[in-house]
């Protein structure tokens, strides 16, 4: 019989505990804040022997993810996780992860870039790589962690793509919330072991894995052509497309097992006859939903959309659910510094030449973990719909940089 | 020692490859795959021995070849290692990583050092052409004192670090100093390497024409001269026993064959050197073959 047992968890628990159910092979870690307890739990448990895996308690991030790819390079299932700095230290790897197409997955407990520094949470981290080729999931409490990281390898394996599960710093991270942990057989039957069907790395059949590639197609000694640089590129964008059905199979497999459906690749509430939709990644989106529902309070018909899946970008899908609206009002914890807000951007190009497109208003939010209270969200939606010109295009600049971004709860002194 | 005609030629170095003209680091592999019989994964980051290896589709090497960043050979040879544990195939191949001096005493000596700390099991080979010859002969750390390269105009102006000292002072099981040009002792070292576990660490001095200005017929002439003039002295230190081994303990015996002012001629890196530098480097041989003979008599 399958069972399902509920623990009051951490988010790094949760993330632990997924790649203990997932049965990882090699775990390569470097401590950081907020994501430390996820590399000190797992130590334990693989010394204890409840984990049988190798752990390498690596120098640094750039090896920890090293470690991963030359596990994962030989068919070990590999997990690893990091914050901020972390990430951006072993930014190199991240890449090479991605070009290499290795199923590696990675917790990200996000958390804001230095300098100055600063241990909270924002998700300026991953979204600074999201154009490294990895599939990038966003979670909003601590079971979603546990399910979305299981659910990661799966994804990982079934698309030769490595998977980032991104978590928000100390909001999850340290926040103990009740989870659903479910069996070992639930999982098992789940997640079968890793396919192995090519072993590259085989001194019967040898190989040379990731050497220089021309950037045009070159023939092998045979005659043979085989495609360039820019071919394995496009291989890489194609698969990474096609990510986006093997998240939504995931999530409604594991939904069928389990009973918990965490909504594919976008999730919605009180959507349906929303005028004004708030948008968000991650915890935020969580938050969106209260302020959702103070406005309805007040016969504002607000609802929510929450991004799941950001790389590959549901484009189609956030289209869909924004047509015919009045006003999308986009909530970011990160900027592509110099323009606007990352997800606020993408929305806005996902919308380019469709029909019925709302206008959409970009805010930024929560930098370094600034506090986002709900009466803030909320007067936020309040002041973009009594500025018709919120969101519209060509908007005039009353905020602080080009694309007309509003910087939200700011000090007027804003610089020291 | 095993006698050059009884070295294994096992065909895993396949006939042509990118190196430059007279580049000994196809010798080396040959006697590297060999001793090992060709069941080795190898580790590689950019450098000289990447280009070696060819363009997709086509390897010059019949071995499996894992290409890695440039600062994490040491760190993807630990992944490799323990995912082949992890699936039950480390009998099946010994890890082999070997990456240039830049790439070793340089921007990989992090996680080459974590992975001494940590004794992981390969072995690591460090090729020292004495520069970043792969993107156009920059100083390395190992770069010796004197030289010119394409940042040290003048002469580069420090001694090299001494990465065998650093890997040794690990504590790890293995350390040996080997040169590509000397076959027989080259394949013995890999040979005792492969028969232990633990982190394995061999220095390989690779004489090169292209870097170092000479002609490609003089490879092993300037490989040899190097250790006549004890500035590449041929040892190992196995389980905390050094010994002085092949030309360079019979050097020990008969004294140095040659000075630093003859191994300098001749390179067009020491082009204009000055008598002054000649007689530094020289007295820094001379301090450090001393040493090296006092730790071989002593045997530790
Ligand atoms: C992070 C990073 N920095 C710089 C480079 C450029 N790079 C490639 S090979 C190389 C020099 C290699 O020197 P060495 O390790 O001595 O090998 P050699 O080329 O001499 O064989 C450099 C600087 C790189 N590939 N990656
Ligand atoms: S530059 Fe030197 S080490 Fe590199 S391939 Fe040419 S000869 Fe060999
Ligand atoms: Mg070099």
């Amino acid at each position: 019989m399958r069972t399902m047992t509920t623990t009051v968890m951490t988010g790094n628990e949760a993330a632990a505990t997924a790649a203990k159910l997932a049965r990882v092979q090699v775990v390569a870690a470097y401590p950081i804040t907020p994501q430390s307890p996820v590399v000190e739990t797992i130590s334990a448990w693989v010394e204890s022997g409840e984990l049988p895996a190798e752990f390498v308690a690596v120098e640094s991030e750039h090896s920890a993810l090293s470690v991963c790819i030359g596990a994962s390079t030989v068919g070990a299932r590999a997990f690893t996780a990091t914050s901020a700095n972390g990430l951006a230290y072993m930014t190199e790897q991240v890449w090479w992860a991605a070009g290499a197409r290795l199923p590696i997955v990675m917790c990200i407990a996000n958390r804001a870039m230095a300098a100055p520094w600063n241990v909270l949470n924002d998700q300026q981290d991953s979204m600074s790589v999201r154009d490294a080729g990895w599939v990038q999931l966003y979670c909003r409490d601590n079971s979603e962690i546990l399910d979305t990281t299981v659910q990661a390898f799966r994804i990982a394996e079934e698309c030769d793509l490595p998977v980032m599960v991104c978590y928000d710093g100390f909001l999850l991270s340290h926040t103990m919330m009740p989870v659903d942990v479910p069996d070992a057989a639930t999982v098992d039957a789940f997640l079968p072991p890793r396919p192995a069907p090519l072993q590259v790395v085989d001194p019967a059949d040898p190989r040379n894995v990731g050497p220089v590639v021309m950037a045009a197609p070159r023939a092998d000694a045979d005659g043979e052509p085989h495609g360039g640089y820019f071919e394995i590129r496009a291989d890489h964008q194609r698969a990474l497309l096609a990510a986006a059905e093997a998240v939504e199979r995931a999530n409604a497999d594991w939904a069928a097992a389990t009973g918990r459906d965490w909504g594919g690749l976008t999730w919605d509430y009180r959507l349906d006859d929303a005028d004004i939709v708030l948008v968000a990644a991650g915890s935020l989106a969580t938050q969106l939903t209260v302020a959702a529902d103070e406005l309805r309070d007040a016969r504002i018909a607000a609802g929510v959309l929450g991004i799941r899946c950001y790389r590959p970008f549901p484009a189609d899908e956030i289209a869909a659910r924004l047509a015919g609206r009045a006003l999308a009002i986009v909530f970011d914890k990160a900027m592509s510094y110099g323009y606007e807000g990352p997800i606020a951007g993408d929305i806005k190009t996902a919308l380019f030449g469709r029909e019925e497109a709302p206008r959409v208003h970009g805010v930024v939010c929560g930098l370094g973990g600034r506090d986002v209270p709900v009466s803030e969200l909320v007067d936020a939606v309040r002041r973009a719909m009594a500025t018709p010109t919120a969101g519209a295009p060509a908007a005039p600049s009353a905020a602080i940089d080009a694309a007309s971004t509003e910087w939200l709860g700011l000090a007027e002194k804003s610089v020291s | 020692m095993t006698r050059i005609t009884d070295l294994p030629d096992t065909g895993h170095v396949l006939p042509g490859n990118r190196a430059c003209a007279g580049c000994p680091l196809g010798i080396a592999l040959r006697r590297i795959t060999a001793a090992l019989d060709g069941r080795m994964v190898l580790v590689n980051p950019a450098s000289c021995l990447t280009v070696l290896g060819g363009m997709y589709p086509i390897s010059s090497l019949a071995i499996p070849w894992v290409n890695c960043a440039f600062p994490s050979t040491a760190a993807t040879a630990s992944g490799i290692a323990a995912g082949l544990r992890a699936t039950g195939r480390a009998d099946e191949m010994t890890v082999v990583a070997m990456a240039g001096d830049g790439g070793t005493a340089d921007i990989g000596i992090q996680a080459l050092s974590g992975a001494a700390e940590r004794n992981e099991d390969f072995i690591y080979i460090c090729y020292d052409n004495e520069a970043y010859m792969n993107t156009g002969t920059q100083r390395s750390g190992s770069t010796p004192h004197g030289a010119r390269t394409t940042t040290t105009w003048s002469g580069k102006r420090e001694n090299p670090k001494d990465v065998l000292a650093i890997v040794e002072a690990h504590d790890v099981g293995y350390v040996a100093s080997a040169s590509a040009v000397f076959p027989e002792d080259l394949h013995d070292k890999i040979v005792a390497a492969n028969g232990r576990a633990g982190l394995r660490y061999v220095h390989m001095n690779l004489p090169c024409p292209s870097g170092w200005g000479f002609d490609p017929k003089d490879s092993v002439r300037y490989g040899r001269l190097a250790v006549d003039a004890g500035l590449v002295a041929l040892y190992e230190v196995a389980d905390g026993v050094f010994r002085l081994t092949g030309r360079s303990a019979a050097l020990a015996k008969s004294g140095l064959k040659a000075s630093v002012a003859e191994y300098m001629a001749g390179q067009s890196r020491f082009r204009g050197v000055s008598e002054e530098t000649i007689a530094e480097v020289q007295e820094w041989v001379d301090d450090r073959w001393s040493g090296l003979v006092a730790r071989h008599e002593a045997g530790v």
